[in-house]
């Protein structure tokens, strides 16, 4: 399969590239890892007229701790979060994650930019991100602004990204060094998209849930933050009462297409027992 | 459309072309540089054969851009063998341990397999199972793949090769 004709830019710095695309319109795409753009330019789905590869823009790489806030250029790849110490250390749900997504060749040019700011529901980051708060810096033709991954997603492959604009970081508050956390996710085989998939971030004291968050993979048209079913377990000592019932509400925003991967009601189903064993795992890693 | 200038190592020889944006690594080096070791398998990205090493990562070149392997150290399946023409150790354990069939798909694994062994000298039989994940081999069953792994690790490490219990 031979992609259609184009022509190829490779800038050296986010302002060029931002004039690039602005320059050349429409018919322009970013090329970052390319391991989403790349198949579909194969099959012809996409057939852009100009690549802008941002690969050779030093200042979108890097893992970082600033202040309270881990910061992850957006052209760092899955293989490179899964090696970090900065991570080991402050946010191991980013590599537990990661090593989940497609397969070890596809994680070493596989970004983490492209793989939250694409907007495929099938991605595994974008509901990670919404689960631990983070914030999206994006550079366009209007200048810089950052966006709440919350309010990132507005349908799949639609996000609040414009044309032209470039993410170019992620910020992540640290959460407290004594939280519980994981990403469980069902799939058919190595590669594969999620049936369903969770992700959770708690604190525990003294027994008690004093806070939890819970982001849900590809059971959407946009990956999904379960607010109400985390208010449900805090103030609780995760007892089964109060887990089945954050389970139902978190069953209950979710709206899968019956695909290859099951029928809609299986997808619902299985995001409700990704939820339970995620949080059963946050919960035995939580030391409060 | 615009051809670009490349310039990239491969197999330690420097290269320099002409490529157009849209020619895919895979072809580039089975068709302009007479490379035919990698093989282009499913062409979608899953089965790995097309797998060469790019700057101390194995990359599926057929979801590669020539164009974003300018300036790149590549190695291919024909730049394996030790300097002296002999099998490297990896080559050696496929052929000693029956780790292919048809073979279609060794050259891909065997790239791959390189890559984790520079990564982890030592891996455990799951370590190499999750590492070769993104290859896929539809004849032997993989049990000789990883026997072969096994092989080429005990050989590079200097220790006895021994056979994991059944």
């Amino acid at each position: 399969m031979i992609p259609g004709a184009f022509d190829y830019h490779r800038p050296a710095t986010v302002e060029d590239a931002v004039g690039l695309l602005a320059k050349l319109g429409e018919e322009a795409n970013i090329l970052a890892g390319g391991h989403s753009l790349i198949p579909l330019m194969k099959t012809r789905l996409a057939s852009p007229e100009h690549l802008v590869d941002i690969s050779g823009i030093g200042d979108l790489k890097g893992i970082a701790v600033r202040g309270e806030e881990i910061v992850i250029g957006a052209m760092t790849t899955q293989f490179e979060l899964i090696t970090s110490h900065d991570l080991e250390k402050h946010l191991p749900v980013i590599a537990e994650t990661s090593r989940l997504i497609a397969d070890p060749q596809i994680r070493y040019k596989g970004t983490f930019g492209g793989n939250v700011a694409n907007g495929d529901p099938g991605n595994d980051m974008p509901a990670l991100m919404m689960c631990l708060g983070a914030t999206y810096a994006v550079t366009g033709p209007g200048g810089s602004r950052d966006i709440a991954a919350r309010d990132f997603y507005q349908g799949a492959y639609f996000t609040s990204l414009e044309h032209g604009d470039i993410l170019t970081e992620v910020r992540i508050p640290i959460p407290p060094a004594d939280h519980g956390y994981a990403y469980e996710k069902l799939k058919r085989k190595v590669g594969d998209y999620a049936t369903a998939a969770a992700a959770v971030a708690i604190t525990m004291a003294d027994g008690k849930c004093t806070s939890a968050s819970i982001g849900l993979t590809n059971v959407s048209e946009t990956p999904l933050w379960a607010s109400a079913a985390a208010e449900l377990l805090v103030g609780t000592n995760l007892d089964k009462a109060s887990v089945d019932a954050a389970v139902a509400a978190a069953e209950a925003i979710t709206e899968p297409a019956t695909d290859m991967r099951g029928p809609s009601e299986y997808r619902t189903k299985m995001a409700g027992v990704m939820m339970r064993r995620a949080l059963e795992r946050a919960q035995s890693r939580a030391k409060g | 459309m615009t051809k670009s200038q490349i310039e990239l190592t491969i197999n330690g020889k420097k290269v320099e072309a002409l490529v157009e944006p849209r020619t895919l690594l895979i072809h580039f080096l089975r068709e302009q540089q007479d490379l035919t070791g990698a093989h282009i398998g499913c062409d979608t990205g899953h089965c790995g054969a097309c797998t060469v090493e790019m700057d101390d990562m194995s990359v599926k070149s057929c979801m590669t851009f020539a164009v974003q392997a300018n300036g790149a150290e590549i190695t291919t399946i024909e730049g394996m063998a030790n300097p002296d023409g002999t099998l490297s150790a990896l080559q050696e354990g496929f052929r000693m341990m029956h780790g292919l069939q048809c073979g279609y798909c060794t050259p891909g694994m065997i790239l791959r397999a390189h890559r984790l062994l520079q990564e982890n000298p030592t891996p455990t039989e799951d370590e190499i199972r999750n590492g070769i994940a993104g290859n896929l081999c539809r004849c032997t069953g993989y049990v000789n793949i990883v026997k072969a792994i096994q092989y080429a690790a005990a050989k590079i490490n200097g220790t006895p090769y021994q056979e994991a219990a059944e």
